[in-house]
């Protein structure tokens, strides 16, 4: 009896959501093919396809491109990405095993200091840590990863933590016993073990490193330095006047990159999420 | 094995330490001294004690965001979780497209927040349009956009983080209720909702702290127009810092202020929600 329910219920349910479904991709597909049309029917008539008079072909992308650099902004966003997403994996997953398994006042310390981190907005140490970073010459794509590693460390830290203390002793114990130094233990035996807490981690940070802006855009020398969230506020200038059709462009091209990496890794990012709030 | 560990904390844990104290420690012990001092930069600080901090009550425009980000918290925190709560409750029936519909609400939570700022942007005024009006018009505009955008960027993240508290309710409880004649208004009131109130309080903590500090997406959508009006909080310190020479003293100042509201808002809201989670 409920099964038949359901089913009609779920006819319903199914049509409202592929209609609900439609409209929440609708502001990315209005973005799309306005990226196509001519600056002044962007602003004028944005929710008009593009026809003979507006469409202009390939003009917009190729004029943004050029004016700033986007293949290079997406190289610096790349870089930085993934090189923050590494370094930070790496080291505080093995600050992560050492401050859980050598107790100390030490120890305990930096574990309620990485805690305190996490409720720290960016805007209370954005000042003094530009200009720190500015006096240890940290400007740079390599230099602005320990900058992430450092004001990232609090989240990861306390969740590779979290994590640590469901592993049995026992296992790391033998494995010392037969003869391991910590090194070979942690990357032989801990390591593997912390892969599923590695993915949540990872994908937390990466989504946080790759859309950031205020950070890159205070600590980055962005003269030379630019990636992706800056470039496109930079189309802005400095008047106020946006053009239109290079900003659509752009913002397809930025697009594009996250729509292929989350069809791709869809599952790991959702379990990340959920792992992520679960722990945090 | 904790002593042969011990040992090792140049290797485990000193890197992430050093970028903690260079992108976190340092900055947030010298940023709470510069609130106390006059400067331009981090090495010409003269010592004023409390001076700032007076300063920043006699400025409208950090009293003006205060109460702008204080509403804007209040209104999306409410409208993004029962929105969320509601769209997990209805794909948890089981209904076909689940995992399709899922994925779509999903995705613009991995596009970044200047990005989404022009998205909307280009929608909004375009609707906007029929009326001869733009975003920047009065800063209820920018106040309902900003809503609406951070409705579609979260509504999809909360969702899943729902979606596995519902997942995880025990069948046998929700049909011993259902044994004991309890009706669906009943069940949602006295079983599902303290079920998943570990899920509201995830969701209702990473809105708040959200909402509160939200930069990007104001800064793209409206970047504070007209004059100030639509500013919130952490656009406030930022333009105090950068766009006001002889403020760099109350930047801070209020930074501090930002900072101390960020925790207590954290911790009652954690108090509060966290006294209402049971055992099933």
């Amino acid at each position: 009896m409920t099964n038949v329910r359901k089913a009609k219920h779920g006819w319903a349910l199914t049509l409202f959501f592929s209609l609900l479904s439609i409209a929440y991709v609708m502001p990315i597909i209005i973005v799309i093919f306005n990226s196509f049309k001519r600056k002044i029917f962007i602003s004028n008539r944005p929710f008009q396809l593009p026809d003979a008079k507006s469409f202009v072909g390939l003009e917009n992308y190729i004029n943004g491109i050029e004016k700033i650099e986007f293949p290079r902004a997406f190289g610096y966003s790349l870089f930085i990405t993934v090189g923050s997403v590494f370094v930070i994996i790496l080291c505080t997953s093995m600050c992560a095993w050492y401050i859980t398994r050598v107790k100390s006042a030490i120890t305990t310390g930096m574990y309620y200091l990485f805690a305190f981190s996490m409720i720290v907005p960016f805007q209370m140490v954005m000042f003094t840590l530009s200009k720190i970073a500015d006096i240890l010459k940290l400007g740079n794509p390599v230099g602005i990863i320990i900058v992430y590693l450092g004001f990232g460390a609090g989240l990861a830290v306390f969740m590779f933590c979290g994590f640590v203390k469901s592993i049995p002793l026992e296992i790391e114990e033998s494995a010392m016993i037969d003869g391991c130094n910590p090194l070979q233990t942690y990357f032989k035996i801990v390591f593997p073990v912390m892969k599923p807490t590695a993915i949540s981690v990872a994908i937390l940070e990466a989504m946080w490193v790759w859309n950031d802006y205020l950070l890159p855009y205070l600590v980055l020398d962005i003269k030379k330095y630019k990636t992706i969230p800056i470039a496109i506020q930079y189309l802005k200038g400095g008047y106020g006047a946006i053009d239109m059709g290079a900003m659509m462009a752009m913002i397809v091209l930025a697009i594009i990159p996250i729509v292929i990496f989350y069809i791709a890794c869809q599952k790991h990012i959702i379990e990340g999420v959920v792992a992520g709030a679960v722990k945090g | 094995m904790e002593k042969a560990i011990k040992r090792y904390f140049p290797i485990f844990a000193l890197p992430t330490f050093a970028a903690f104290s260079i992108g976190f420690i340092l900055p947030f012990i010298l940023g709470v001294y510069l609130s106390f001092c006059e400067f331009t930069t981090v090495t010409d600080a003269t010592f004023v004690g409390l001076k700032n901090y007076i300063r920043i009550w006699g400025d409208e425009t950090f009293i003006h965001a205060l109460w702008y980000t204080s509403l804007f918290t209040v209104v999306s925190v409410l409208t993004i979780n029962i929105l969320a709560f509601a769209v997990a409750m209805l794909l948890t029936k089981g209904i076909k497209g689940t995992n399709i519909f899922r994925t779509v609400f999903f995705m613009p939570n991995l596009i970044g927040g200047i990005i989404l700022g022009y998205i909307w942007q280009l929608i909004l005024n375009g609707i906007l349009l029929n009326f001869d009006r733009t975003l920047t018009y009065s800063s209820a505009y920018g106040f309902w956009g900003l809503i609406i955008l951070m409705n579609w960027q979260q509504i999809g993240y909360m969702m899943i983080i729902y979606i596995a508290g519902i997942q995880n309710i025990p069948g046998e409880l929700i049909e011993a209720a259902k044994i004991d004649g309890a009706n669906n208004r009943q069940l949602l009131r006295h079983v599902t909702l303290p079920m998943v109130m570990p899920s509201i309080t995830i969701c209702s903590f990473l809105t708040l702290t959200n909402s509160f500090k939200l930069y990007d997406q104001n800064l793209a959508l409206t970047a504070g127009e007209p004059s100030n009006k639509s500013e919130m909080l952490a656009l406030n310190i930022y333009n105090t810092f950068y766009g006001r020479t002889g403020w760099e003293g109350v930047g801070q100042a209020k930074a501090v202020i930002f900072f101390l509201a960020v925790a207590l808002i954290a911790i009652v809201q954690l108090r509060l929600t966290r006294s209402k989670e049971v055992q099933a």
